[in-house]
C-alpha cells in the first residue's frame, strides 16, 4: 500500500487492482476487428450443414443421399454408418453417458444431428439438407420427466437398455440416469417428525437457455502431411476439448491446436463438445480439407445447451419464530435424452448441495433423481456454478414461504437465520465450507437504501386500495471457482488453472493462462492483478489464452472461476517473478534481502529509501550477467494453482414491482444489488458483468422458457419465441457492494458475473409472488410472463371491474 | 444459379460483385468483401447483430438480398472512422464500457451512428426505444445507453458532425 503523495501517484500509474481501467480488448471490438470463428475463411474451406430430426422419438428406416449429391456445390453427405469405421459416430459425455454423433437407427429428440452435408459454400450445403431424404417411424415421446420412469413407459435409450448404470450409481428403470443425494436423511427427517412447523412447495426451474449472441460453431482443418488438426472453435475450455479431441481422434494431443479466438458470448452454452464439432473434425480428417460449421439461431436453442429443467419439491421445518431448523429438498432432473450434462465428476447434480444458502441450518438432506425425455440433451450451467440457480431458487423462495406461513417479516426470518459474521469459515450441513461473509450488514444496507419500511407502508396502503405491489428480497450465497482437486476433476483432470509469466528486458510482460475469455475482460483484469503485483503498468502487460499452443493448460472459464482459479494463479506466478526479483534487487543494491522492502513499483533498502531498484531495472538485469551467481536469466514466473477452497460471493437483493391487475404485466420499478465479491479488482468491469448478469436473471424469471408440445415437438426455438429483453423492456440496475475478503484467495477475491443471475432471479419470483402473498399466494412457477402472471390475477378474481 | 453482378458503395468504396439473386447482404459483405465486422446472430431479424445502414436507413442485413443493394450505399462498423480518428460513439462505447463480448458491438454502433442522425438530442427512454431492434446479452444496456447519450452530447457539442 502506497503511503506518500508521490508512490501514491506511482500506484495510480500503474492501473493495477482497484482501477476502472479501460478495457484492452476493446479497440478491435468497436472496429469490427474481432476474430470470432465465423470470420475464419481457411483456402478450400467446405462448409457443413446438418440434416435434423422433425420427430423427438423415431426409428430411422433409410437414409437416401442420391439426390443431396446431385446437388451442384455439394461434395459429401456422412451419416452414422459413414462415421462407424472410425468409431467415431458415438461419443462420451462429459455426464458419464455416450450420446449419438450422427443418429445411429433411431432418434431421441426433435432436431437431433442425423447427418451433415459438406458443400462449396453455405447455400448449396442448405440445399444439401433439403434433398436428403430420411424415412422415419415415429415413436411414443416422453415429454414430462414426471412420466419417464412409469412401468412400461417408451424406453428412449436402447442402445444402454441393459446397463445397470451410466457412470453415476444403480439404475432403477431403463429412463433413469441416476440418483445422487447428500446430507442427513434419518435425522433431517427425524427433526421434520418433531418441528412445530413445516412449509413445502414444489417449485420448478424451467428449462431454458443461455443464447448468446454467438451460437456454436468451429472451424476444423487436418494437415494430412504433418498430422496436424486445428480447429478454431467456440470453446470456455478450449484445452479439457484438445483433450477430448485427443482421446476420440487418437490424434497426438502435441499434434491438436484448439484456438477459442474471440468469443460472442458463453454463458455456459459454449462449455460442452457438440456432435457439429465432432463431425466437422472427422470430415476435415477424412477429406484433409477445412470444413466449417455455425450453428443457426434455431439449432442453437433447439440442441445445444440447455440448462434448468429442475422440478424441485422445497421443504423447511422451523420452530415458531421463524428459525429453520432442518431442510429437505428433492428435485426430478430432466436431463433429456443422452446425459451430457457438464459437471465435475464426482457431482452428477453439481453444486446442487449449496441449497442451505445463507443460513446457518443445522440439519439437511438434498436429493436428485435424473432422468431422460425425448428432449435436447444437456445440461449446462446457464450463468452459474452447475446446478447453483435451481439450488439458490428454492431456499430463497421457501424462505419467503416460511416467512409468509408464520406472518414474519421476509427481511427479518432472514435476519434471523443468517450465518454471523463471526461464525465464518462456516460448514454448512451439507459439508460445503463458506470462507467469508457478512450477510447482515450487507441485507442493513439494502433496506436502508431502498427506505424498505417506507416501501411496506406503501405496500399496504396499495392493498388496500386494491393494487398489486410486491417487494422482492433475495440474500443469496453463491458457490464458485471450482474447484479444490482432490474433490474436483473433469475426465480426471483436476480443476486446477495456470499462468505463464514472462518479463521483457525493457519492462514489459506477457502473462498467459488457461482460461478463455468471453467477453468477462480478461486482458484487463488479470494484467491489472499482475501490475499490482508486479509494479509494471497494466498497459504493457499483454494477456493471452484460448490457443492450446500458446497457453499452459487449464480449466478454462465457467462457473465464474477465472478470477478465483486464473486470477490466483496470475498473483502466485507474480509472486514467483517478485521473489527472484528481490534477490536481484539485493545483488544490484549490495544488501541482504531482507534489507529490503517493496514499494509500489520497486525494491528498496528500508531506512534508505534513495537506494532503489524499480522492477523496470531488474527486468534488464534480469537479461544480463549482473545476477546473483549461479542464478539462471530470465524473470518468468509459472503456476498451476489448485485452489484450497470454493469461494463463496454473496449479495443482497431487493426488487420492487408493480402489476397491473388486469393485464397481469409487471413492470419493475426499482432493482438495488448490493454484491460481495471480496476484493475489486476493476470496479467498472464488475459493474457491467453485474448489469448483464441482472439483465439475463430478468429474463429467466419473466418471459424465458423452451417450451415442448406433448409430441416433443420444441415451439420457443427462435428469437421470436424465446424471450431476450431489449432495452426497452429491461430494468434499470442500481448496484452498491461491500468488501469481504476471501480469506484463501491470494488476493482475496471471488468472482462476481454468475451472483446477479443466482442472486437475481429468485428476488424477480419473491417481488411477483409478494404483490399476491396477502391473498394467500404462496408460489408462482416462472416465466412471470403477463400471460401467466394474469392466470393468478383471474384465478383470485381481481381481474373483476368494480 | 445464374449470377448477377451487382455494384455499390461499401464505406465509401465502390465495389462489384457476382451473386446469386438468393445471396443475403450479410453474407456478401462478410464472406466476399471480407468486412467481418458485422455479425449474424439470429438469420430472422431479430437481434440485429447484423445491421448495416444501406442507404441512409438502418436494416439487419441477414434478411436483406444483396441484390436491393445494387446502386446503393452502405456503411458498416469498418466504415465509421472518419480520417484515422474513431467516430465518437467508439470512443464512447470503451469509454463508458458499453460492450463486453463485442459481438453485438458493431451492429449497435452503426444503429446508434443512424439513430443520432435521426434523433441528434435524444432522450434515455427514446434511445432505448430507438436502439431496441438491437440485442445484446452481455452488458444490461445502460452502459450502450450511456455511451450514445455521451456520444450525443459530444457530436452535438461539435456541431452535429
Amino acid at each position: 500500500m502506497a503511503t506518500t503523495a508521490e508512490a501514491v501517484e506511482r500506484e495510480q500509474k500503474l492501473q493495477g487492482v482497484g482501477c476502472s481501467r479501460r478495457r484492452k480488448e476493446d479497440a478491435r471490438f468497436i472496429q469490427g476487428k474481432g476474430t470470432y470463428v465465423d470470420d475464419i475463411k481457411l483456402p478450400g474451406m467446405l462448409f457443413g450443414s446438418i440434416v435434423r430430426s422433425p420427430y423427438a422419438h423415431a426409428r430411422i428406416k433409410s437414409i437416401n443421399k442420391a439426390k443431396a449429391l446431385a446437388v451442384p456445390g455439394v461434395v459429401a453427405v456422412l451419416t452414422a454408418d459413414d462415421l462407424k469405421p472410425v468409431n467415431l459416430h458415438w461419443m462420451p459425455t462429459l455426464g458419464g453417458d455416450v450420446q449419438a454423433v450422427l443418429a445411429d437407427k433411431k432418434v431421441c429428440f426433435q432436431m437431433q444431428e442425423v447427418a451433415m452435408v459438406l458443400a462449396t459454400d453455405r447455400y448449396a450445403a442448405a440445399d444439401g439438407v433439403a434433398q436428403v431424404e430420411v424415412e422415419y417411424d415415429e415413436l411414443p415421446a416422453i415429454v414430462d420427466p414426471h412420466k419417464s420412469m412409469a412401468p412400461g413407459a417408451p424406453v428412449i435409450r436402447e442402445d444402454i437398455a441393459d446397463k445397470k448404470e451410466v457412470g453415476h450409481g444403480p439404475r432403477t428403470h431403463p429412463n433413469h440416469i441416476f440418483t445422487w443425494e447428500a446430507g442427513d436423511k434419518a435425522g433431517t427427517d427425524a427433526v421434520f417428525a418433531n418441528a412445530p412447523v413445516t412449509v413445502r412447495e414444489e417449485i420448478l426451474n424451467p428449462r431454458v437457455h443461455p443464447c448468446p449472441m454467438e451460437t456454436c460453431g468451429c472451424v476444423a482443418s487436418f494437415d494430412k502431411v504433418a498430422g496436424q488438426l486445428t480447429v478454431y472453435l467456440t470453446s470456455q475450455a478450449p484445452h479439457l476439448v484438445r483433450t477430448v479431441v485427443a482421446m476420440l481422434s487418437g490424434i497426438p494431443e502435441s499434434k491438436i491446436r484448439l484456438v477459442g479466438g474471440d468469443i460472442g458470448g458463453g454463458f455456459g452454452n459454449k462449455v460442452p463438445v457438440y456432435p457439429g464439432y465432432v463431425v466437422a473434425i472427422v470430415a476435415s480428417i477424412v477429406t484433409g480439407v477445412p470444413i466449417k460449421w455455425i450453428e443457426s439461431r434455431i439449432e442453437n436453442l433447439s440442441t445445444t445447451g440447455f440448462a434448468r429443467d429442475y422440478h424441485g419439491i422445497g421443504e423447511l421445518a422451523a420452530d415458531k419464530d421463524g428459525r429453520i431448523q432442518a431442510l429437505r429438498f428433492t428435485a426430478l432432473a430432466d436431463h433429456g435424452a443422452f446425459n451430457s450434462h457438464v459437471s465435475a465428476t464426482k457431482f452428477p447434480a453439481g453444486l446442487f448441495s449449496i441449497c442451505t444458502g445463507s443460513y446457518a441450518i443445522p440439519k439437511a438432506y438434498c436429493r436428485v433423481d435424473a432422468v431422460y425425455t425425448n428432449k435436447a440433451p444437456g445440461g449446462v450451467a446457464y450463468r452459474c456454478s452447475l446446478r447453483v440457480t435451481e439450488a439458490v431458487y428454492l431456499i430463497e423462495r421457501m424462505i419467503d414461504i416460511l416467512a409468509q406461513k408464520l406472518n414474519i417479516d421476509k427481511a427479518e426470518i432472514r435476519r434471523r437465520n443468517f450465518v454471523k459474521a463471526e461464525q465464518f469459515p462456516y460448514t454448512t450441513a451439507l459439508g460445503w465450507t463458506l470462507d467469508s461473509g457478512n450477510y447482515r450488514a450487507a441485507l442493513d444496507k439494502v433496506l436502508k437504501a431502498v427506505n424498505y419500511e417506507a416501501l411496506r407502508k406503501e405496500q399496504a396502503e396499495k392493498r388496500a386500495r386494491g393494487e398489486l405491489m410486491g417487494i422482492g428480497i433475495s440474500t443469496f450465497t453463491e458457490i464458485v471457482g471450482a474447484g479444490p482437486n482432490k474433490a474436483c476433476d473433469i475426465l480426471g483432470i483436476s480443476l486446477f488453472d495456470s499462468c505463464d509469466i514472462r518479463v521483457n528486458p525493457t519492462g514489459s510482460a506477457i502473462a498467459r493462462l488457461g482460461t478463455m475469455s468471453q467477453g468477462q475482460g480478461h486482458a484487463t483484469t488479470y494484467a491489472q492483478i499482475i501490475a499490482t503485483e508486479l509494479g509494471l503498468s497494466s498497459d504493457e502487460i499483454q494477456i493471452e489464452e484460448g490457443d492450446t499452443d500458446k497457453a499452459p493448460y487449464g480449466a478454462g472459464t465457467w462457473g465464474s472461476r477465472s478470477t478465483p482459479v486464473g486470477g490466483a494463479a496470475a498473483a502466485v506466478a507474480a509472486r514467483k517473478v517478485k521473489a527472484k526479483a528481490q534477490k536481484i534487487a539485493a545483488h544490484l543494491l549490495e544488501v541482504a534481502e531482507g534489507d529490503l522492502e517493496w514499494d509500489v513499483d520497486r525494491f528498496k533498502v528500508k531506512g534508505n529509501p534513495s537506494q532503489a531498484k524499480t522492477m523496470k531495472e531488474i527486468a534488464m538485469a534480469a537479461h544480463t550477467s549482473n545476477i546473483p551467481d549461479g542464478m539462471e536469466k530470465g524473470l518468468d514466473g509459472s503456476e498451476y494453482y489448485d485452489p484450497p477452497n470454493m469461494t463463496y460471493p454473496f449479495g443482497a437483493y431487493l426488487c420492487v414491482v408493480d402489476i397491473d391487475r388486469f393485464t397481469g404485466e409487471t413492470k419493475v420499478r426499482r432493482f438495488y444489488a448490493l454484491d460481495d465479491c471480496g476484493t475489486r479488482i476493476n470496479p467498472m468491469i464488475i459493474e457491467g458483468q453485474i448489469h448483464g448478469g441482472l439483465t439475463e436473471a430478468y429474463a429467466v424469471a419473466m418471459g424465458q422458457q423452451l417450451v415442448f408440445d406433448s409430441g416433443g415437438n420444441i415451439l420457443s426455438n427462435s428469437l421470436m419465441d424465446y424471450f431476450v429483453p431489449t432495452a426497452v423492456e429491461t430494468p434499470k440496475w442500481e448496484t452498491d457492494y461491500t468488501v469481504t475478503p476471501s480469506p484463501h484467495h491470494p488476493i482475496g477475491a471471488k468472482g462476481v458475473a454468475e451472483s446477479p443471475h443466482v442472486g437475481g432471479i429468485p428476488c424477480f419470483s419473491n417481488a411477483v409472488v409478494d404483490a399476491f402473498a396477502h391473498l394467500g399466494v404462496t408460489h408462482m412457477d416462472m416465466p412471470h410472463s403477463a400471460f401467466n402472471v394474469w392466470k393468478t390475477i383471474h384465478k383470485l378474481g381481481l381481474d373483476k371491474h368494480a | 444459379m445464374a449470377k448477377k453482378p451487382i455494384s455499390f458503395m461499401l464505406n465509401g468504396r465502390k465495389v462489384e460483385t457476382l451473386v446469386e439473386p438468393r445471396e443475403l447482404l450479410i453474407h456478401v459483405i462478410r464472406e466476399q468483401l471480407n468486412q467481418t465486422g458485422s455479425h449474424i446472430g439470429c438469420e430472422t431479424s431479430h437481434c440485429g447483430a447484423c445491421t448495416v445502414d444501406l442507404n441512409g436507413r438502418s436494416v439487419k442485413s441477414c434478411t436483406v438480398l444483396a441484390v436491393q443493394a445494387e446502386g446503393g450505399t452502405v456503411l458498416t462498423v469498418e466504415g465509421l472512422p472518419k480520417n484515422g480518428t474513431l467516430h465518437p460513439l467508439q470512443e464512447a462505447f470503451t469509454q463508458e464500457h458499453g460492450l463486453q463480448c463485442g459481438y453485438c458491438t458493431p451492429g449497435m454502433l452503426v444503429r446508434a451512428y443512424r439513430f443520432l442522425q435521426e434523433n441528434p438530442n435524444p432522450t434515455e427512454e427514446q434511445i432505448r426505444f430507438g436502439m431496441s431492434g438491437n440485442l445484446c446479452r452481455c452488458t444490461g444496456y445502460m452502459n450502450i445507453v450511456k455511451a450514445v447519450q455521451s456520444a450525443a452530447k459530444k457530436m452535438q457539442a461539435a456541431g452535429g458532425k
